[in-house]
């Protein structure tokens, strides 16, 4: 009986058969094609732009999640975009406009992040919009910038392997945070290697590059562990780090996992001095988190911290202080959004314009003495020159650097200077 | 031999935590039948007294005793709260019992954040708690250690308040047979009330635990629910030993397959052997014997 039933189900109807052969060849040459024809769909500015430049005021977008388990981190970039502004509009504005921020809450989903960004563009005719953290949220923004044809600055550091002429990208990439990490650890005579991290893109893609800067370099990899984002329970990574005696853990754990993680490791009686920890997510504020006396002594890399010594930077955590309290630290990506804002009004004032393509055009060159130190926008892939700093985290919760690259390193999204990054895409 | 030691602990401090997480939910899951989805925003209110008791009290070893006690009464009467407020009117209807309070529990998380803030918080752990102890050739965290002791005290106090309290008494008797024993002149509604508080000052105790180990944040406890859960099912409705014995077990398993495997792959082959061995035995480790007709 079972076996009628079978062979119905089996054998396809003929007409169904004839539709469906050559329907999946064609939807697999569209698939294919689809992947090919990307690139040239922003080569026509199809949308004209609705910019409103007749006004004595511009309007730009602020566009983070205010919040969702993301806000912790995106409200101070935001404040720090808005303190830029308010900065550049006292001292006179832009080209003479006041600049106006329209703020959105992208609330933690890359969804709405898409949604917004097109509405500021499409509907609040913004010049420019400041804004995403995630990956997620930056792949989810890049095509609605790419069609719109318009600008979005993102100022997180991340995985690198990406550019798009519609976003400036003002966190470092790769070869600015990971591979100056990693020079570090070999110059310090590290020739083993254990990573952790949480388990989603950027630790993941991070890990691959490590992989293959260690294995160019002679640095063996004892071990990779991925903990599920959100985790708190680190005792068998712990005891696994322990056990392979590596001379260095290479840390990509993002947020509250890390709380959890030093605290285990500095429980299991594992020391900085032994092995340490380098991070690459750690800022002033998740240090007090976990508490400095667990993770006093360990390293992070980044290319800003609070204790930066510069008169710019002395002016920028002066400013923040007096305007969002006392108490609050600042950090890599809120250096990084108020720089941004400052890049944005050189590139108007070079193209004296605000006309993406005319920005497009004029951003190549444009500096800023930013609180990091200069940097220099490069006009091919759209990211900027950034100082990498290793930092040494001390009981009193801040960091404090152990060493900086000295001078700018030019971006390299693609690590295309690097031989043993031949393999990665 | 240090690795399997290591190990073993391990497990043991997971199941602890996953003991503690479980055993409040054991008596109003497992004994009442009323699936609690708020239970984990119970852990959270212990995780979050903990934080409030260490303001006031700035001595850290005393605020952690302290907040064992303070976080028992605190969970305690959020749960008899809403075993009065709410699911009095439902216990013939177990799955609106879900919807109910689930609903709870993101009102819940949502307070906290507008009390809180966002960031999580952070319990300053006692100096007598922090580093390690040497045993068999390999550190043990002090913190896991007080973990599962309390855990073992737990069961311990729970067990005993159920065999000759009165309300113990009473408890097991509209457990097994809630018609019966009106009858014979308990009152189920206090009892129902006495059962929640308990349970619920469980859950808040094992939130004071976990302040040891991570930071408090208003979701802490969705991470535990589903754990919790598992435990108790896998134990068999309404029994502690079931839930004891489940928690170390799960605990140990989890341990030793993440130790060979990594954190993801192990949580996806303890799943699978607990759809197998709930397909082998439905009914969970122990069953209970019951007079009820039901």
């Amino acid at each position: 009986m079972s076996d009628s039933r079978d062979t119905r189900r089996a054998r396809p109807h003929p007409l169904l058969k004839m539709v469906a052969a050559p329907s999946a060849l064609a939807l697999s040459a569209l698939l294919l094609s689809g992947c090919g024809a990307r690139d040239d769909a922003d080569s026509g500015s199809a949308a004209a732009s609705c910019v409103d430049t007749s006004k004595d005021s511009i309007k730009i977008g602020s566009l983070h999640s205010l919040t969702g388990t993301m806000a912790i981190s995106e409200v101070t970039v935001a404040n720090s975009t808005k303190l830029a502004v308010d900065q550049i509009n006292a001292a006179g504005g832009v080209m003479g406009k006041q600049i106006r921020i329209v703020a959105e809450d992208g609330a933690s989903d890359p969804k709405t992040f898409a949604e917004k960004a097109e509405k500021l563009v499409s509907s609040d005719c913004v010049a420019a919009v400041f804004g995403g953290w995630t990956s997620a949220s930056r792949k989810a923004m890049k095509p609605k910038f790419e069609t719109l044809n318009s600008l979005l600055f993102y100022p997180v550091q991340y995985e690198g392997l990406e550019d798009s002429k519609n976003i400036f990208y003002t966190g470092a990439t790769t070869n600015q945070q990971i591979v100056p990490a990693l020079d570090y650890l070999k110059q310090k005579g590290v020739t083993s290697l254990y990573l952790v991290g949480s388990d989603y893109v950027f630790p993941q893609t991070a890990n691959r590059e490590i992989k293959a800067y260690a294995a160019a370099n002679g640095i063996e990899i004892k071990g990779e562990d991925y903990a599920p984002l959100g985790s708190t329970d680190f005792s068998t990574i712990v005891n696994k780090v322990r056990n392979a005696k590596a001379g260095a853990v290479f840390n990509t754990l993002n947020g509250d996992s890390n709380v959890a993680f030093f605290r285990e490791y500095a429980n299991a009686g594992l020391k900085a001095a032994e092995m340490p920890v380098i991070s690459v997510s750690i800022a002033e504020e998740e240090v007090t988190g976990i508490g400095p006396q667990n993770i006093a002594g360990q390293l992070t890399a980044w290319n800003y911290y609070q204790t930066v010594d510069s008169p710019q930077n002395k002016a920028f955590v002066d400013a923040y202080k007096a305007g969002y309290g006392a108490g609050k630290p600042t950090s890599d990506p809120m250096e990084a959004a108020y720089t941004s804002v400052f890049l944005w009004k050189n590139m108007v004032e070079k193209a004296k314009s605000f006309a993406v393509p005319d920005i497009q055009n004029a951003a190549d060159g444009v500096t800023f003495d930013a609180p990091e130190g200069t940097v220099t926008v490069d006009g091919a892939n759209h990211h900027i020159t950034k100082t990498a700093r290793i930092g040494e985290i001390h009981p009193d919760g801040l960091i404090y650097t152990v060493w900086d690259s000295g001078k700018p390193i030019p971006p390299d999204p693609y690590l295309k200077s690097y031989e043993w990054a031949a393999g990665l895409k | 031999m240090e690795v399997a030691v290591g190990q073993l602990f391990t497990g043991l401090s997971l199941g602890s935590i996953l003991l503690l997480a479980a055993l409040g939910l054991s008596l109003t899951f497992g004994q009442m039948g009323v699936i609690n989805m708020a239970h984990g925003e119970f852990i959270m209110a212990g995780c979050y007294t903990t934080f409030v008791v260490q303001q006031v009290v700035h001595a850290t070893g005393v605020a952690l005793i302290v907040s064992l006690f303070a976080g028992f009464l605190v969970g305690g009467l959020l749960g008899a709260a809403l075993e009065m407020g709410l699911i009095r009117w439902m216990y013939d209807r177990p799955l609106d019992t879900l919807l109910v309070t689930f609903g709870v529990g993101l009102i819940l998380q949502q307070l906290a954040r507008n009390i809180f803030g966002a960031p999580a918080k952070n319990v300053v752990v006692p100096e007598w708690l922090s580093g390690g102890l040497t045993l068999a050739g390999t550190v043990v965290p002090k913190t896991r250690l007080f973990i599962l002791v309390l855990a073992v005290v737990a069961v311990a106090v729970l067990a005993v308040a159920l065999k000759t309290t009165p309300l113990g008494r009473r408890i097991r008797a509209v457990v097994q047979n809630r018609d019966l024993a009106e009858t014979s002149g308990i009152s189920s509604r206090t009892t129902d009330i006495g059962t929640f508080f308990i349970g619920s000052g469980l859950a808040a105790v094992a939130g004071v635990a976990l302040t040891l180990i991570g930071s408090t944040s208003p979701t802490i406890g969705q991470s535990y629910l589903v754990d919790a859960f598992l435990v108790v099912v896998i134990g068999g409705l309404g029994q502690i030993r079931g839930t004891v014995l489940a928690a170390f077990a799960l605990g140990l398993l989890n341990s030793f397959i993440e130790y060979s495997t990594t954190a993801s792959v192990a949580k996806v082959i303890v799943f699978v052997l607990i759809v197998v061995f709930l397909q082998v035995r439905p009914q969970g480790l122990f069953t209970v014997r019951t007079r009820s007709l039901a």
